[in-house]
């Protein structure tokens, strides 16, 4: 329980992180906290003190297979969170070298064209 | 025809990457395969309407452990109403994106959105769903900040750090579920909540998805991104966006989830309504003060999205009468799609007049009914169904929803809805009057009419604005009714597991 009481401090990090600096990089690393918490309390979902693979082997009997076995779904749904963070963050990261170009700053309070 | 349901996203997906590999050859080709695959594609959902609902497996996964494709009279009508927005847009494109440069990148990027959408309204697994809506949200975060200036690469960043919360939000939601019931499967996943025994849990998970779906829809107290991003991208995609997207990716999986997985509840019902009632005021009042033609109809767009909440919230309490309870949902389908369609038109409208006159503002423009006249009828027509004048499309829903929450004795909310109306009314006669008719400035007197490209999806657009109003009981019996029917029976929607 505890643990996923840590990923949910750390999803908050991430959160105030994104809300409260100006930096743009800073918020992108915000984020970027934010959605690691979320895989990880997706990894602690399927976490099992002492589990095995969840294969078949010769030398493995069905019955411990079904009691110490993990849940393989979660690791897969992770891998696939990883891989659309990782496409969300190359995207972020490239507008955020286009706005400094444009901008010639990092800070959020200085980069308001857009009003109303 | 049910084993070619995959090709939904299929197709688009394919055709994002051949065409940047084709492009290299010839970039006119980029025009010709967009045309080719929207067509097939609108051809294909127009097709789907008249199928009876099944559930399509992929890779022959048997339920509850492959992942499902479920064809019904929702996913049916989000279906229609995606690809034949996205077919118009694509024909309106071949003028218009000659403004720009890297036709083919922008044709690519559509493509994504499209697959993303397509397979957001098609899916019945939770995470695919995660999965398509991430596709099409990085695709339109690319396409909004396409212009690659100032004010397009700022919003292009406000919409992806908020849409990556909502995404954050949604997957958090998603894997609370799967750790409540080790299911991801939407049928499956009805099933076992119907039983679960940790309400605490679902209202967290309700609470997570209200926000993500929530900002994905731009509900009020979520929409600070939309009135930037909308006006910043290019008019068709704007278009897109705004007609489409924050339906297929806000309102459609609100609608799917909250009605078919978790299931209808009194408190949420009242939450929704108020969120929708709030989105009408807010936004509307805002759209009063605009000067810019775009930005104007993006707030218009948040306020209208609240008539559909306020219409799904009505729906989703189980204590009103199942016959209210319909009329309400009915309203709120029929607005979404007339939303689609009229402000689909509208974006397309303004697209044509910045072509010719190099600029947006309210404030420039004036007597383009002289100048343009199928543009400036069709922009008519299309504020006309917005601001729900009687014969358009637009009258139609809106009454329906005013009836549907007057006969539940919301008479509040009800009356907030002809107010915001009225306000609706007002600044499109604002839009109108400054844009359309009054004095020709002398900057515009070279102006012409738009090229036929344009001109094409806007009357064909405005001519649906008002055959769906005339027709209105074509589009209900034919659309609208399959579609009411499955949310409003979650059993039947958890039998889908078993009898396709």
């Amino acid at each position: 329980m505890f643990l996923y009481f840590l990923t949910l401090v750390l999803m908050v990090m991430g959160l105030y992180c994104l809300i409260a600096k100006k930096n743009i990089v800073k918020k992108i690393i915000g984020i970027v906290i934010m959605e690691y918490s979320i895989n990880l309390f997706l990894i602690l979902i399927g976490y099992k003190k002492d589990g095995i693979a969840p294969i078949l082997l010769k030398n493995v009997s069905v019955e411990e297979l079904t009691s110490r076995g993990v849940d393989p779904l979660p690791q897969a749904l992770v891998l696939t969170s990883i891989v659309i963070g990782l496409g969300t963050l190359a995207l972020m990261v490239a507008i955020c070298l286009r706005i400094y170009e444009k901008y010639k700053t990092f800070d959020m309070s200085k980069i308001n064209k857009l009003k109303g | 025809m049910q084993g070619y349901y995959p090709l939904f996203t299929a197709i688009p997906l394919a055709a994002a990457f051949f065409n940047l590999l084709v492009c290299k050859l010839n970039q006119k080709i980029a025009d010709y395969i967009a045309f080719i695959v929207t067509a097939v594609l609108a051809v294909m959902a127009v097709k789907m309407v008249f199928l009876a609902p099944f559930v399509y497996k992929v890779g022959n996964w048997d339920p509850p452990f492959g992942i499902l494709l479920v064809s019904d009279g929702l996913s049916s009508l989000m279906l229609v109403v995606i690809n034949v927005i996205s077919f118009l847009a694509v024909i309106f494109s071949f003028k218009y994106m000659t403004t720009y440069t890297a036709k083919p990148k922008y044709y690519s990027l559509f493509m994504l959105m499209i697959a993303g959408m397509n397979g957001v309204v098609i899916t019945g697994d939770m995470f695919n769903l995660y999965v398509f809506l991430e596709i099409a949200s990085i695709a339109s975060y690319a396409l909004v900040g396409f212009g690659t200036g100032k004010r397009e690469l700022e919003a292009s960043f406000k919409y992806l750090i908020l849409g990556g919360v909502a995404s954050t939000a949604v997957l958090f939601g998603i894997a609370f579920l799967y750790s409540m019931s080790g299911t991801l499967n939407m049928p499956d996943l009805a099933a076992q909540l119907e039983v679960t025994t940790s309400p605490r849990a679902l209202a967290f998970v309700i609470a997570l998805f209200i926000m993500g779906f929530g900002l994905k829809a731009s509900a009020v107290p979520f929409h600070a991104w939309l009135p930037d991003a909308h006006p910043s991208a290019p008019a068709p995609i704007s278009a897109m966006l705004s007609g489409v997207l924050i339906k297929a990716l806000g309102m459609y999986t609100i609608m799917r989830i909250m009605f078919n997985v978790i299931g209808r509840n009194t408190l949420v019902s009242t939450l929704i309504m108020f969120l929708g009632a709030l989105s009408m005021v807010v936004a509307g009042l805002l759209a009063l003060g605009q000067t810019d033609f775009k930005r104007m109809l993006a707030y218009s767009s948040i306020s209208q999205m609240g008539y559909v909440l306020i219409g799904l919230g009505l729906a989703f309490n189980p204590e009103v009468d199942v016959l209210i309870a319909s009329l309400a949902l009915i309203g709120a389908l029929f607005h979404l799609v007339n939303h689609a369609v009229f402000k689909s038109l509208l974006f397309l409208c303004s697209g044509a007049i910045e072509y010719r006159t190099g600029t947006r503002q309210l404030d420039k423009l004036g007597g383009l009914i002289k100048k343009m006249p199928l543009t400036g009828l069709t922009c008519s027509i299309g504020s006309f169904s917005i601001a729900g004048v009687p014969p358009f499309n637009g009258f139609w829903s809106k009454l329906i929803i005013i009836l549907a929450l007057l006969r539940a004795g919301y008479w509040i909310y009800g009356s907030i809805a002809v107010v915001v109306g009225f306000i609706t009314l007002l600044y499109f006669i604002k839009l109108q009057r400054k844009a359309i008719f009054g004095a020709v400035p002398p900057a515009l007197a070279k102006v012409r009419e738009a090229p036929f490209a344009m001109v094409l999806p806007l009357v064909i657009l405005a001519a649906l604005c008002l055959v769906m109003g005339l027709a209105y009981q074509v589009v209900e019996d034919h659309l609208l009714v399959a579609a009411k029917d499955i949310l409003l029976d979650k059993t039947a929607f958890m039998n889908l597991l078993t009898g396709g």
